[in-house]
């Protein structure tokens, strides 16, 4: 059932925006409705109990609601089996997983890694420290003048037939949205593995993991109205049935016995130790939520306030906005001012009760690329609403008041 | 609405220290040379000193980053500038942070005491990292 699309609406679900708040920082983490944090306390309150091990109610209902997250999300993303839903603890776990478990088994001495300059450090500090155990070469594709990718210089570096390919659906510092499903087909029919970081694409633009082509595809819970601590690995089956286990331990196993092992099916067998039961039960309201709304119509809300946003600020003189124009960006604006560091503006938008990020945005080598330090960063999400924008535009006018 | 000259953080004496800071740029051969950054938002301050019997003749700091770790930076450098580098090893957080006088909320800690750690790390040659132990 899709609902209407109305912002005053969905504000009533997050309590949170009663403090009076205007949360621009969605990027970072998003807010929680009510539907997410009611799902998790009646987790605590109702049934509260370990999964796949006892016997009783209570268990089985835990266990249950824990395993249809799995569901919600395999139809979320589009995937062919639960199978290949696999429990992180968030994105950077799950690029850290393939990491290990795929890398160390494929990546050899001499081998090419190809990655972006506009990754977020979780998907360049994994392949970093493989390539240097495995003595492999990290080549990065630059960016052109508007913050969007070369695509010459990528398809110059598939000629080198890499290995694997790893790169964000849309850039979390830039907001730009990466040409996925070319880049993609593109390193296929080089011979590339292929991790897609969608950790700023599924909560915003959604995904279809089958036509979108890759082998793996990660993204973090808390982006989308989820819980910290939870987050999904999608894998192509076959790879994944192919590699050997994460981390180790209880539930992963069929058997254990003194003279070996064997671990347990899909995809249990990534998911050792007692795992994140009530956050999953929280992620799984999440996508419900969400695909209430309908994706089309989060994208589209997004887009409409990215616009405005978009306006506003290119009016402000002394304002640099960094990335491309608005209809190639997802709800994500960095931006400098003249004169005022991006600390100063996020501490005196703080006093205005703006939360406005200031900072790298864990994606150092892109501020190194577009000679800054650190940048101000203003991002948007479903509850996002224009006034929220125009108390960003009076902060700022603050600022410079200050600073003039 | 509060005017600039009665704002509670950004007083006109940090802005004044950050729109003109004092003893910036670089000196040429410094005895000590030394520069920190801050990981959380990229920001960089280096220290030269120049250190002649034991007192620390001229210093000139460089970097880039907000007008609090600015400000700080320049504000230190007045107060190092003909002081004994036995004595400048002892100034502390709580003197940088009495000298810039305003209420530093701990997401800005880093930012205030940036140029402190050049100094320690630099002068008092401590390996990076000591400092907060301190």
């Amino acid at each position: 059932m899709i609902k209407t699309f109305d912002v005053a609406t969905i504000r009533k679900d997050f309590p949170i925006f009663e403090t009076g708040i205007a949360y621009l920082d969605s990027a970072n983490t998003s807010q929680r409705p009510r539907q997410v944090t009611g799902a998790m306390m009646e987790y605590f309150e109702k049934y509260n109990s370990n999964i796949h091990r006892a016997a009783y109610r209570i268990a089985e209902e835990a266990t249950v609601r824990y395993e249809a997250t799995r569901e919600k999300v395999r139809e979320l993303i589009n995937a062919a089996s639960t199978k290949e839903i696999v429990y992180t603890r968030g994105t950077t776990e799950a690029i850290n997983l393939v990491a290990y478990s795929w890398g160390r088994k494929h990546i050899q001495k001499g081998d090419l890694i190809v990655l972006t300059v506009i990754e977020h450090h979780s998907n360049i500090v994994p392949w970093q420290i493989l390539a240097a155990e495995k003595g492999a070469t990290i080549e990065y594709v630059d960016i052109d003048e508007r913050g969007e990718l070369r695509q010459d210089q990528f398809h110059k570096l598939l000629e080198r037939s890499p290995k694997l390919v790893a790169f964000g659906q849309v850039s979390n510092a830039l907001g730009t949205i990466n040409p996925a499903i070319e880049m993609v087909a593109a390193a296929k029919a080089a011979g590339a593995t292929v991790l897609v970081d969608g950790a700023q694409g599924a909560p915003h633009q959604g995904v279809d993991v089958r036509a979108l082509g890759c082998d793996f595809y990660a993204f973090s819970g808390h982006k989308m109205l989820g819980p910290t601590g939870a987050g999904i690995l999608y894998g192509r089956r076959e790879l994944l049935e192919a590699m050997d286990p994460f981390m180790s331990g209880g539930d992963m196993i069929k058997t254990v016995r003194l003279e070996g092992t064997t671990y347990h099916d899909l995809p249990w067998k990534f998911e050792a130790g007692t795992q994140a039961i009530a956050e999953v039960i929280g992620l799984g309201a999440a996508v419900d939520y969400l695909s209430e709304l309908g994706m089309e119509a989060v994208r589209s809300h997004e887009r409409e306030i990215t616009e405005y946003a978009y306006e506003a600020l290119s009016d402000i003189e002394g304002l640099t906005v960094y990335g491309p124009p608005p209809s190639r960006r997802a709800g994500v604006i960095s931006f400098s001012l003249k004169g005022i560091h991006p600390h100063d503006l996020a501490t005196i938008a703080d006093r205005d009760q703006v939360c406005l990020r200031a900072g790298h945005h864990c994606a150092m080598p892109l501020m190194t690329r577009l000679g800054v330090a650190a940048t101000a960063r203003a991002s948007f999400y479903i509850y996002s609403q224009k006034d929220e924008v125009d108390r960003l535009v009076g902060s700022i006018k603050e600022a410079q008041r200050i600073f003039k | 609405m509060s005017t600039a000259a009665d704002d509670q953080f950004y007083r006109e004496y940090i802005l004044d220290h950050y729109k003109n800071p004092r003893n910036f740029g670089r000196l040429e051969n410094p005895d000590i040379s030394h520069e920190e950054d801050n990981p959380l938002c990229g920001d960089v301050i280096g220290m030269d000193f120049r250190v002649k019997d034991g007192v620390i003749e001229d210093i000139r700091f460089h970097g880039r980053g907000c007008a609090i770790s600015q400000a700080s930076a320049s504000l230190l450098t007045e107060r190092l500038k003909g002081l004994p580098l036995e004595q400048a090893k002892k100034i502390g957080k709580a003197d940088v942070l009495g000298e810039l006088g305003i209420e530093i909320s701990p997401a800005r800690i880093k930012c205030a005491l940036l140029s402190l750690k050049v100094l320690k790390v630099g002068a008092y040659g401590l390996a990076a990292g000591e400092e907060d132990e301190e």
